[in-house]
């Protein structure tokens, strides 16, 4: 009993330190804001060099070459660099804080085909890991569930909110679905040899895959409700996304295959490693492509040692829609959204179409495009102003962010102990 | 039952070699009297000493005479072989030929076991000299038999299970007589390994670099047993001692383990005769250099089956390669002079062994040398020779009688004698009845073609051009044929006799109706030598080159050093001159010779670095790449092991580090234990042994760890001290207090030599340093507290995610720091990891360094600098530093290596755009003046890879396959990426 005790005030102390550290989200817009000066990267491929950027209520109301002379309070953009807040897909952040601490886990419900399964119901406003996001300029996320074969239900959030109804702006936005693997790790454990073998199973799983989402097509409300199944009708009517996560070239086909198939309206494919030996049949079949991130090794031994770097290159030089994403990374990596897309400027990519693989192509694969992921007039103002090229480390140094208009702190926890002990040392 | 009991006994007593002064009730005692001789063979004494038209003379299971001359006493059982040859029986030096394998512990789970639960014995179960295989063999007939097919007379067996494994017992295959004759040696030799008994669960050592280090100490502890030193009883080092003059067999298992079990023999002055791999042939200058004998297995793998495009690009160019090269192995170690054995050791099953040695022929292995693997050699090194592997006088009559020459085409083994016992594998008598022949059966004529094999042929039943089902047997001149005429869809069957002379033969034939018959067949045509000349014309397979390393990305040929001269370059010299524009470096015999601008050397390879950057080689502080473990989980001090016993220069993340513009890292021992193992630091010499990757001279370095891993806090482990940081703290004190006694003890002489105390001794006495895997603030101050209180200094806190809360504390210390650039949030003690961390050390004055413990963040670490920029503000100069000259500092070797500054080593990369920047990219990355990686050589390899894989695809594609076409499915081999964490 006294354990019990000890441990309940542990947590009262951890979430009372959480609080003290927690960013306090912004006031909604109040009054005419203008951005005077500097580069706009758009997210659309396009560049205005010395613009503005006028906002109001939330959204954008002017965007355009040279300064305006419309009243509304200043923003000095001179010298700086303006992009729309950066998006991360298919990401656990708010189910889970600390990766070791099984009590802050929230992210893998128990359950093979749980689509009814919800991530915003678990969502943590306050996470300390994605405050951490914000002075990166990654404004927006999808939250997804993990593990299992059908994980369950997204929700699309903002990073500045006070609770996860705040927080969502496309709630159930998509189900996220586990392609199996033709070749899987040996299960030495009942024998099979370590390493690597062809999956015996795969034709199984396809089909009890197919089963699953022509049950669930067929599924009416009766008398007897399955909420599974009613969690499973949006991909049918359009309004949601089925996200599969798919690696090699023959699951990405099946897939693709599997879901037209049975009726689903919206594929996306999440990883896409060999997706580049398939570009004509994605394009044909319109699927676009969440490709795994940059900072990757390759994942076989004869593979380029660039592959990861450069695969979003050759499926945009191919014409396959594409956004990057991080989902095998941890939580605290999505800071680095940017420079996962500045890798691919290495190899070779436009520097703007760089920046669409985490802004406007990503708005338009999540199907939030018509608010968010641009610069354009109409759309939210969520975006940030930085010091320099934001893709790059060095220069990555953000001053302002807004998100729906709203000034968003870019304090954290941690720049609350860089500031408190630089002043222990009297360091600047 | 009963009755069968006693006819088995008198069988048996009757035909076994009476033992002289046993009594015998079960008849008449009587001695063996008779000789045997076979006359007019071609017999090889030994592999190269050959008889023709000779005698071999034999009694009382051993050989009398043998030669052209014999006088054949007058009760002498004679044969007439005559254009039979004879040679002596195989012998297989490693198997485990009745004795059974050690059933695996059954474990309860939970904890780990870490203490023995053997009393009177070594402290480590997995240590058991004194396991006798004599006490557990018991012989088989059906092994035997199984053995015999293939050639073998005689084997060496011993219990496969455990580090020491005990001895070994000889045995002759002879069924007939009792392990009173058959068992050659009780206890031929020292048997060890790499592997753990499977009969314990004692936990220590979870590692190839424990097992080694456990080896090396068992062998210190013996000579110190030996010595009298000790007041307790060790049944197994007194094992061991009595029989440390036998031949020690090392089952090593692979071309570099090889390497380490003979440097563990080196240590202690003795030779071993390692079990190989199979695949010496890739790194076989480094065999050679052993000066060991081998016992060599020949499991040469089956092809892939790529009929499955998708499938087949999981298989990796290494793996292809493997089944197009391995049974080139027995000739490259044979043509390099390695004394080799040859063995069964690792095929499914022996009558395999044969069908191997066959394609090993095929790639060129000479077969008088195979003879010999198989006969002299293992003699000798089993130190027998006075007894098996030649048919001299004196030796046992183990011997082969064959057709014709041994290993040649068509040549089939009659049979197989053991102890001077008979046993016939096919019928010498036999006569060859194959060819074409005219069959009358139920007034029917058909055509009946005898073809294949002599000794097994088939059969082809025609009637005009239809052919029909049939099915022929054939032995000890009965044959027996079944066909189905097709016309009548009728069966018949046939068995008849063949008659010693003439070409044909007739016998009975059953009616489809029941009702008997008979039937003739008379040769047309002899068997036609047509078909063997085709097997004959078998050609020697195409074998692809093998890489340094022999994987993808390997090098045809090793990188040259070379005078190179970068013109026009943006130097980032990492020392006070600054970063320097338009600048020229020389780089000669490795080394930079000159900065400056408008250099011009005759005979330089001129570099035009207009727009470009050249930096210092970057360097990782704590890196887990190119290592086979990383943590010795079974002890919680393992000052004894090292990472240099287990570099792996195979590992293809070498060759991605350098594409990252990485030439020198420390491989760190995990975070395992409080007191981990010692580092190795290495140049990414891609392509070179571990050995010469190593630092010469290099700095001695070893891990220490705190915190969650060592307290074992986030998995299911209750049992190890300590649980605590409060443990922690006192497991340091007792160790270095241990050492302290120990070194004192030492200067005395009267002491117990213990490799893990002269480690730590080494830290006490500031010869090693310490790099400390470290998160929270007080554990960081905890162990300069305990260092300060044994008067020397921790050389580096590695991850030290809270170092900026005690940053004035290190200062006065004198510590550095080795930290990530932004990890966080993946457990509890890195809550208040910020990455301002590097920045704000390093303006506190601590030498502090960004790297990577991650394959993939090491091979873009130049960008984890330039997060310095971004957090803390640092500038790039001092940024750069913390990949370069900083981490060179820590790690001892700044004066080498680090910056770019004349007299050091040319470890230099060539930068595509501003080094810090995340659109860099490596072109050249240099080392010691040779160029590892440069992006156009890396096209050339890309394509290089494409073209073989295509090739060796389509060689799998023909290939025939193995028994019944079997090929193997696709595999792809789990590559781990180890990190601190990982229990290897």
């Amino acid at each position: 009993m006294k354990i019990i005790y000890n441990i309940l005030t542990a947590f009262v102390f951890m979430a009372a330190t959480t609080l003290l550290a927690q960013q306090t989200p912004g006031d909604t817009q109040s009054e005419v804001l203008i951005v005077n000066g500097g580069t706009y990267h758009l997210g659309n491929g396009n560049v205005i060099n010395n613009g503005h950027l006028i906002f109001e209520d939330g959204k954008i109301t002017a965007i355009g070459e040279g300064s305006t002379r419309k009243a509304g309070k200043m923003i000095d953009g001179t010298g700086k660099h303006i992009y729309p807040g950066f998006i991360a897909p298919a990401k656990s952040l708010g189910l889970i804080e600390v990766n070791a601490v099984r009590a802050s886990d929230d992210e893998d419900e128990l359950g093979e085909y749980i689509p009814n399964i919800r991530s915003i119901i678990a969502y943590n406003a306050e996470s300390k890991v994605i405050e951490s996001l914000r002075p990166n300029g990654v404004l927006l996320g999808q939250i997804a569930p993990q593990g299992g074969r059908i994980s369950g239900s997204s929700t699309i959030v903002q990073f500045d909110a006070w609770n996860w109804e705040d927080a969502a702006i496309k709630m159930d936005d998509g189900i996220h679905l586990h392609w199996p693997g033709s070749f899987r790790r040996g299960r030495w454990w009942i024998g099979e040899p370590r390493g690597y073998s062809p999956n015996k199973d795969y034709a199984k799983q396809v089909s009890e895959i197919k089963n699953y989402m022509l049950s669930s097509k067929a599924y009416t409300n009766t008398a007897v409700a399955n909420e599974a199944y009613k969690a499973m009708q949006g991909l049918f009517n359009g309004d949601k996304k089925l996200y599969i996560y798919a690696d090699s070239e023959k699951e990405i086909i099946d897939a693709v295959t599997t879901a037209k198939e049975a009726g689903v309206s919206s594929v996306v494919i999440i990883g896409g490693y060999e997706a580049h030996k398939i570009t004509g049949f994605l394009k044909t079949n319109n699927v676009p492509v969440l490709v795994q991130h940059t900072h990757n090794l390759p994942s076989r031994a004869d593979d380029d040692y660039d592959m990861p770097y450069k695969l979003p290159k050759l499926l945009a030089d191919a014409g396959v829609l594409v956004g990057l994403q991080n989902a095998d990374a941890s939580n605290f990596q999505t800071r680095n959204l940017p420079f996962y897309a500045g890798q691919v400027v290495g190899q070779g990519m436009d520097k703007e179409t760089a920046l669409q693989l985490i802004t406007g192509n990503t708005a338009k694969i999540l199907g939030i495009d018509d608010m968010y992921g641009t610069l354009e007039v109409g759309k939210s103002a969520t975006f940030f102003v930085s010091e320099g090229d934001a893709l790059d480390m060095r220069t990555n140094v953000l001053t302002q962010a807004f998100i729906d208009g709203r000034a968003v702190s870019l304090e954290t926890h941690q720049t609350e102990l860089w500031k408190r002990y630089s002043g222990k040392y009297g360091q600047e | 039952m009963k009755k069968f009991f006693t006819l088995s006994l008198l069988v048996c007593s009757s035909l076994l070699f009476g033992q002289d002064y046993f009594p015998e009730n079960g008849g008449l005692k009587q001695a063996e009297t008779q000789y045997t001789a076979l006359t007019n063979a071609t017999i090889y004494v030994t592999p190269t000493q050959r008889l023709n038209n000779a005698t071999i003379l034999f009694k009382n299971g051993k050989v009398v005479n043998v030669g052209a001359n014999v006088s054949i006493p007058n009760n002498t059982v004679v044969e007439n072989v005559a254009g039979k040859y004879i040679y002596p029986s195989f012998i297989d030096m490693h198997t485990n030929f009745g004795v059974e394998k050690p059933k695996r512990a059954s474990g309860n789970g939970r904890s780990p076991q870490y203490d023995t639960r053997r009393e009177g014995f070594y402290w480590n179960d997995h240590i058991m000299p004194e396991q006798r295989a004599m006490e557990q063999f018991k012989y088989s007939s059906k092994k035997a038999e199984g053995m015999r097919a293939v050639g073998f007379g005689v084997v060496n067996t011993h219990v496969p299970d455990g580090i020491a494994r005990g001895t070994s017992v000889i045995v002759a295959l002879n069924d007939v007589d009792g392990d009173a004759h058959r068992i050659i040696e009780d206890d031929a030799a020292q048997l060890f390994s790499f592997s753990k008994s499977v009969t314990s669960r004692q936990s220590y050592p979870t590692s190839l670099m424990g097992a080694m280090a456990l080896l090396r100490q068992f062998n210190h502890d013996a000579k110190w047993y030996a010595n009298g030193n000790s007041e307790t009883k060790d049944r197994s080092i007194e094992a061991f001692n009595t029989n440390k003059n036998l031949p020690f067999i090392f089952e090593s298992g692979s071309k570099t383990n090889n390497l380490r079990a003979d440097k563990i023999g080196d240590a202690f002055s003795k030779q071993y005769i390692i079990v190989g791999g199979g695949d010496e042939y890739e790194n076989i200058n480094d065999i050679k250099a052993t000066q060991a004998s081998y016992i060599v297995p020949i499991n040469f793998p089956e092809a892939f089956d790529v009929s499955n495009a998708y499938l087949a690009n999981y298989i990796s160019l290494e793996d292809m390669r493997e089944w197009n090269q391995a049974p080139s192995n027995p000739k490259i170690l044979s043509d390099n002079g390695v004394a080799f054995a040859l063995t069964t050791h690792e095929l499914e099953k022996p009558a395999s062994f044969s069908k191997m040695l066959e394609k090993a022929f095929t790639y060129g292995y000479d077969k008088t040398k195979a003879l010999e693997a198989l006969t002299t050699t293992p003699a000798r090194l089993l130190g027998k020779s006075e007894l098996i592997g030649s048919l001299q006088n004196g030796r046992y009559a183990n011997f082969l009688v064959t057709s014709g020459p041994l290993f040649e085409n068509g040549t089939v083994i009659h049979e197989n004698w053991v102890q001077g016992r008979k046993n016939v594998l096919n019928d010498k008598n036999q006569k060859d009845i194959r060819g074409d022949y005219t069959m009358t059966a139920a007034g029917r004529t058909y055509n009946l073609k005898i073809s294949g094999d002599a000794t097994s042929p088939k059969s082809e039943v025609k009637m005009d051009t239809i052919s029909f089902p049939s099915k022929f047997t054939y032995a000890d001149n009965w044959m027996s044929l079944s066909f189905t005429d097709e016309t009548t869809k009728e069966v018949y069957r046939t068995t008849g006799v063949i008659p010693k002379d003439g070409t044909s033969f007739s016998g009975r034939l059953l009616l489809p109706n029941g009702n008997d018959s008979n039937f003739t067949a008379v040769q047309t045509n002899g068997f036609s030598e047509e078909e063997k000349k085709d097997k004959d014309a078998n050609e020697a397979p195409e074998m692809m080159p093998i890489t340094y390393p022999n994987v993808g990305y390997g090098n045809v040929t090793q990188p040259k050093q070379q005078t190179m001269l970068f013109k026009n370059a943006t130097v980032w010299t990492g020392e006070n001159a600054g970063v320097l524009a338009e600048t020229d470096v020389l780089v000669k015999n490795g080394k930079i010779t000159k900065i400056g601008e408008n250099l011009s050397v005759g005979d330089a390879t001129v570099i035009d670095a207009t727009g470009k950057h050249l930096t210092a080689g970057v360097i990782d502080e704590h890196t887990h790449i190119a290592t086979l473990a990383v943590n010795e989980a079974g002890h919680n001090s393992t000052a004894e092991v090292t990472i240099e016993d287990v570099v792996d220069y195979e590992d293809v993340d070498i060759y991605r580090n350098l594409a990252g513009g990485v030439t020198s890292a420390q491989i760190l021992h995990g975070s395992a234990n409080p007191i981990g193992g010692r580092s190795a630091i290495i140049k990414m010499k891609w392509g070179e042994p571990a050995a010469n990757m190593i630092y010469d001279n290099s700095p001695k370095f070893i891990k220490f760890a705190l915190g969650e891993n060592v307290k074992q806090s986030n998995w299911e482990s209750y049992s190890r001290f300590p649980q605590t940081r409060m443990g922690v703290e006192q497991m340091f004190v007792s160790y270095f207090n241990r050492a302290v006694e120990y070194q004192a003890a030492k200067k005395t002489g009267n002491y117990r030599y213990d490799e893990e105390m002269e480690v730590i001794a080494e830290i006490l006495n500031g010869e090693r340093y310490i790099s400390c895997h470290s998160y929270v603030q007080s554990e960081i101050n905890m162990l300069m507290k305990v260092a300060e209180r044994f008067n020397f200094r921790v050389n580096t806190f590695t991850h030290i995610l809270e170092g900026y809360k005690v940053a004035d504390k290190m200062v006065e210390h004198g510590v550095g720091g080795s930290t990530f650039s932004d990890w966080w949030a993946y457990k509890y003690e890195v809550n208040d990891a910020i990455p301002y961390n590097a920045a704000i050390m390093a303006k506190q004055g601590v030498v502090t360094a960004i790297n990577s413990d991650d394959a993939e963040m090491s091979r873009r670490l130049n960008q984890e600098a330039g997060k310095t920029v971004k957090y803390g503000g640092m500038s790039e100069e001092e940024a750069w530093k913390m990949v370069t000259i900083n981490p060179a500092k820590l790690l001892h070797i700044d004066n080498r290596v680090g910056s770019i500054k004349e007299g050091k080593d040319a470890d230099l990369v060539l930068w595509t755009d501003h080094p810090l920047s995340v659109y860099a990219k490596a072109e050249k990355t240099i080392i010691e003046g040779r160029t590892y990686f440069d992006l156009e050589q890396d096209k050339v390899k890309r394509a290089a890879i494409k073209q073989e894989r295509t090739k060796l695809i389509n060689m799998m594609l023909t290939d025939k396959g193995g028994k019944g076409g079997k090929k193997r499915a696709p595999m792809k081999k789990d590559k781990v990426h180890l990190h601190c964490d990982s229990v290897h």
